[in-house]
């Protein structure tokens, strides 16, 4: 089932620029797909597009009627003047459904992302990879069928984004959510994705799709595997490709 | 607070006080040229019933101009965050307000308006608005553009917008400015009262330094100085208490440096 489809969508900004041109994309249910890309090659415009923020100046973008988004920013963009819980119950509050659910949602989401008992906490106590974690259960909190994250992880420490890799890989596996990742690490898309959509500059655009084929969840000792290395191997060779064009 | 941060101010004040008593003794100066400070708490002691009353008079003006002034001025702050339309039609006359001089619209308000009283608060007012007012537009057009899309994702309305990201967003900018306001509206509450001087039923702190001016009851002048100079400095203290207890959860400008 397709979630989200693009027929030869572009972009072009009030300035001129051509940030994306002709891209063809289908987001199928239960996806993992990683959008890869150096910086500059439109990758978080294509995030916008799909989450319905930004109009593409061509093309198409068919959603189905029925989904419902999350959306994790590359940073927390939590409200410092809100606690944990409060910054994560925002979009129920937005959608207005009363109080009582907004609480035990929001508190469940919270849990599901590890941070039970950090309720009343306000984003500026706590880490780095705490207040991504509550973004994360603030984007979950309303059950979406969509989750569109943008470099989450990419200012985080290596060891906190491996340890949040690998609960998003567990989330995703437990919840059945559709996850469209961008990122500019190969080994991140690597180790998190179903599939992988390597893009160039200059217009943005598709430059090659690769199709990872190893297990999800991924097994312990996955990163360290002459699988994973390979993998990194063939997607780096395709990010080379795609930046030479 | 550490103890030394209280102390070291107080032995300054201390010293000036204790020189300038030294000085005015020394060298005979006369009380109606300069007062040394025994005299003028000699004579605040004895003035009290008579100052007491006018500081309470001045206080009532500057609050009541600062309570309009953060009423009016965040009302007309939201007004103008609304529509950009209404903000350039109506920012200028504002800013005309701000740079007219009161001393030169007092005698103006004084001879519109019947009731004293009135047309002093208003003078106040004029003056200290204007802070709250332009602290709290930019507060409210600086709200984050990842909140503000976030808000929009979740199909957040206009007035959901503004209660739970706006308003809050603005409140650190609003508080800078009503500390400048609580200044601004003792100044002009004096100023007015200045200007009504004695030919209004005036009994300020600014009327009483005019009437001890006349009288040459020059220590009862410096009391009653002393006494604006107390009013404003306990405006500024209590205000900056309200900003560091709406602020000292979340926001940077009230925590304790660590380390």
């Amino acid at each position: 089932m397709t979630l989200v489809a693009l027929d030869g969508v572009g972009k072009r900004f009030a300035s001129g620029t051509e940030a994306l041109a002709g891209i063809d994309l289908r987001i199928g249910a239960g996806e993992f797909l990683a959008i890869l890309g150096p910086s500059g090659c439109g990758k978080s415009t294509l995030l916008r597009l799909i989450a319905g923020l930004a109009e593409p100046s061509s093309g198409r973008i068919t959603r189905q009627a029925s989904r419902q988004v999350g959306f994790v920013f590359q940073e927390a963009t939590l409200l410092p003047w809100s606690d944990a819980i409060t910054n994560v119950r925002l979009p129920l509050r937005l959608a207005g459904i009363d109080r009582a659910e907004q609480e035990a949602r929001a508190a469940a989401a919270l849990d599901q992302v590890g941070l039970r008992g950090f309720e009343r906490a306000y984003p500026r106590e706590l880490s780095g990879g705490m207040r991504m974690r509550v973004s994360i259960a603030r984007a979950l909190v309303t059950r979406p069928s969509l989750l569109l994250m943008d470099e989450p992880f990419a200012a985080l420490d290596e060891l906190t984004r491996h340890r949040l890799n690998d609960d998003l890989l567990a989330l995703w596996a437990g919840s059945g959510v559709t996850v469209v990742f961008v990122t500019h690490s190969v080994f991140e898309s690597v180790y998190l994705a179903s599939r992988i959509l390597v893009m160039a500059t200059r217009p943005g655009r598709v430059a090659a799709e690769l199709a990872m084929e190893a297990p999800a969840p991924r097994p312990t000792g996955f990163r360290t595997s002459a699988e994973y290395a390979a993998l990194c191997r063939a997607t780096t060779e395709a990010l080379e490709g795609a930046m030479a064009q | 607070m550490k103890i030394v941060d209280a102390l070291a101010p107080a032995a300054v004040g201390l010293a000036v006080l204790g020189g300038w008593e030294g000085l005015v003794r020394l060298y005979g100066v006369p009380p109606y040229v300069l007062p040394g400070p025994v005299a003028i708490a000699h004579a605040l002691a004895e003035d009290w019933p008579l100052l007491s009353g006018s500081l309470l008079v001045t206080l009532r003006i500057a609050l009541l101009a600062l309570l309009l002034a953060v009423s009016l001025g965040g009302l007309l702050a939201v007004a103008f965050a609304q529509s950009r339309w209404v903000e350039r039609a109506f920012f200028p006359y504002a800013v005309v307000l701000q740079v007219t001089p009161v001393v030169a619209i007092a005698p103006l308000i004084l001879i519109w308006v019947d009731d004293v009283t009135l047309s002093l608060l208003i003078c106040a007012w004029i003056v200290a608005f204007f802070p709250v007012l332009s602290n709290t537009v930019l507060g409210l057009n600086s709200a984050d553009r990842n909140h503000v899309e976030l808000f929009r994702l979740y199909g957040a309305s206009r007035w959901q917008t503004l209660w739970l990201l706006r308003l809050p967003g603005a409140l650190p900018f609003f508080l800078a400015g009503l500390r400048v306001a609580g200044g601004l509206a003792l100044i002009g509450a004096v100023v007015a009262e200045f200007v009504a001087g004695a030919g209004g039923a005036g009994s300020g702190l600014a009327f009483r330094i005019l009437e001890a001016g006349y009288q040459l009851k020059i220590p009862r002048l410096f009391a009653a100085l002393a006494l604006i100079s107390a009013l404003g400095i306990a405006i500024f203290a209590a205000l900056g208490l309200v900003q560091h207890l709406l602020l000292r959860r979340w926001h940077e400008s009230a925590m304790q440096p660590e380390g």
